[in-house]
């Protein structure tokens, strides 16, 4: 098989780019296999840390805010919910950056379908997400909570958070890559996000400060809210909720792939 | 100073037996000093609209035409854009301005053991390393046995990449990359890979694909190396093609001129 490659007839990056990633498909298989291997490897509990992680922040959380709040039915459930959803998406696009950091010194050798190392790295995220699903089970079977046939809708959820955690990977590595210093900004503007979302207060405490409006702007209150009415609340929401969470994920993710595919011929200029 | 135009096309098309075109091919970077560092900066100089965009041309109008199974050279002294032209040629780096056409699979000998992870076994370094290079999972099966024999690893295939001496990483690195036969290689600078046996072995493959008809590109700034292996060269200096035809001939021109600057120099000094 002849393969020609000519710099005068190149369809939009953003096309090029999911071609090229089709051939790499193997690629990404090795890379995600390296981020999950590599990170277990040398520890004794492997791959446990990624359900105890979760686990342990959860318990903290319980006893910390058992005593500022009034604790909601099932508290421990809603918080584990969050958190896994959480440090999935922060995770996932904290690491691209580092990944893509890292990738851009190996770009400036060889060609490699430049979205690799950040699309690998989610993936590797969304693994361990499903990893940390068996100590939410775990809880739910403590704390009495029953799943629903709701939650055979999960792998739906797990697509928004995947995409829209892939569309603010690629725009946050994008900047990293041009801007060292956004690596040291990101975490922060995180934990901010972090905590105006309900992820380890309770959701009333949101709704009382302006109309929840702060809920209604942030794409990520749609995700996280979306797999507790799946898997705690256990009824399936109606469209609407299905509509503005897969519109705002797939949005963010239009958003960051062309973002990065149309700056992605300068990361070579930029040594 | 140019001495033929062999290589100096001025065809506006490839043709039937290209293996490499390039067609007024620039590349322009941006001036170190010019580099933006911070985000914060750019934010700054943004609002103070003071982005400049001077740059320096680190290719300028390169017209190239290389037939396959050519080896070809390409000397210059060092900055005169030998790296720039092979990240061009290998996909790394769109050019600024001009046409590349390539015709064929590339394997640039250029980063051996590009992102091999230390904690991971030789053998799933192997994998690792050549879909990174491209080959599928099959390809790379295909293949495992050939390469984990050619880089005399032995039993420490098993064993994470950080137990292996330099000499054994190199020596993977190398055998995963010259695995396949490719149809252009790319060899940046003489090879230095292992003891001297080993060497040999690599000089062996490498002619191998020569004469298989694999289209050969060698860099250096030692024009020893060139002179032995390749039938044309290509002179480049500050970004340009500044004579091209017979190895012979151009490293002539180019020694002459390398003694001139020399003994100036010289007379300045003295």
């Amino acid at each position: 098989m002849t393969t020609i490659y000519d710099s005068a007839k190149r369809k939009h990056p953003a096309i090029e780019e999911l071609i090229a990633l089709w051939r790499y498909r193997d690629l990404i298989y090795q890379l995600v296999r390296r981020d999950i291997v590599a990170r277990y490897k040398r520890s004794i509990l492997g791959v446990a840390w990624t359900m105890l992680n979760p686990l342990g922040t959860m318990l903290i959380m319980v006893i910390v805010f058992s005593k500022v709040f009034n604790r909601p039915d099932n508290y421990a459930g809603y918080v584990l919910s969050g958190i896994i959803c959480w440090s999935t998406f922060s995770q996932s696009t904290n690491m691209s950056m580092r990944s893509m950091v890292w990738g851009s010194r190996l770009l400036n050798q060889i060609y490699v379908p430049k979205t690799s190392f950040v699309l690998s790295t989610v993936l590797a995220g969304m693994v361990n997400f499903v990893l940390s699903l068996v100590p939410l089970f775990l809880i739910f079977a403590f704390s009495g909570v029953q799943l629903r046939p709701s939650a055979l809708l999960l792998p739906i959820q797990m697509i928004f958070l995947f995409s829209f955690s892939l569309g603010v990977a690629l725009l946050v590595s994008t900047l990293a890559v041009f801007f060292p210093d956004v690596a040291d900004l990101y975490p922060v503007l995180l934990t901010a996000w972090m905590y105006l979302t309900p992820i380890i207060m309770p959701l009333e405490f949101y709704q009382e400060i302006l109309d929840g409006l702060l809920l209604y702007i942030n794409p990520f209150y749609y995700i996280v809210n979306l797999f507790r009415i799946l898997m705690l609340d256990g009824f399936v929401p109606h469209l609407q909720t299905w509509i503005a969470t897969g519109v705002s994920s797939f949005g963010i993710l239009i958003i960051g792939w062309i973002f990065f595919t149309l700056k992605a011929d300068d990361f070579a200029y930029n040594t | 100073m140019i001495l033929h135009t062999t290589h100096n096309s001025t065809n506006n098309e490839p043709q039937q037996d290209s293996a490499i075109f390039l067609k007024d091919v620039s590349v322009h970077y941006r001036l170190p000093s010019e580099t933006i560092k911070t985000f914060k900066e750019y934010m700054i100089r943004l609002v103070k609209r003071e982005i400049e965009r001077r740059s320096f041309s680190a290719l300028k109008n390169i017209n190239l035409d290389v037939k396959k199974g050519e080896i070809l050279g390409i000397i210059g002294r060092n900055g005169a854009g030998k790296s720039t032209l092979m990240k061009v040629i290998s996909k790394v780096l769109i050019p600024s301005e001009g046409r590349v056409w390539i015709n064929g699979q590339i394997s640039p000998l250029l980063q051996l053991g590009a992102g091999f992870h230390p904690e991971l076994t030789g053998r799933e370094n192997i994998y690792l390393n050549a879909t990174l290079l491209g080959h599928s999972h099959n390809q790379i099966e295909q293949k495992l046995n050939n390469i984990i024999e050619f880089a005399e690893i032995g039993d420490f295939i098993e064993a994470p990449l950080r137990t292996y001496s330099s000499g054994m990483r190199a020596r993977l690195g190398f055998s995963v990359a010259t695995a396949w036969k490719p149809d252009i290689l790319l060899l940046d600078e003489v090879l230095s890979v292992g003891d001297v046996a080993f060497r040999e072995k690599c000089v062996d493959r490498m002619s191998y694909f020569r004469d298989q008809g694999s289209t050969v590109l060698i860099v250096s700034h030692s024009i020893e190396s060139v002179q032995e292996t390749c039938q044309n060269t290509i002179w480049l200096d500050k970004g340009e093609i500044v004579g091209s035809g017979e190895t012979v001939h151009v490293c002539d021109a180019y020694q002459k001129e390398m003694q001139r600057k020399k003994s100036k120099i010289d007379g300045k000094l003295f």
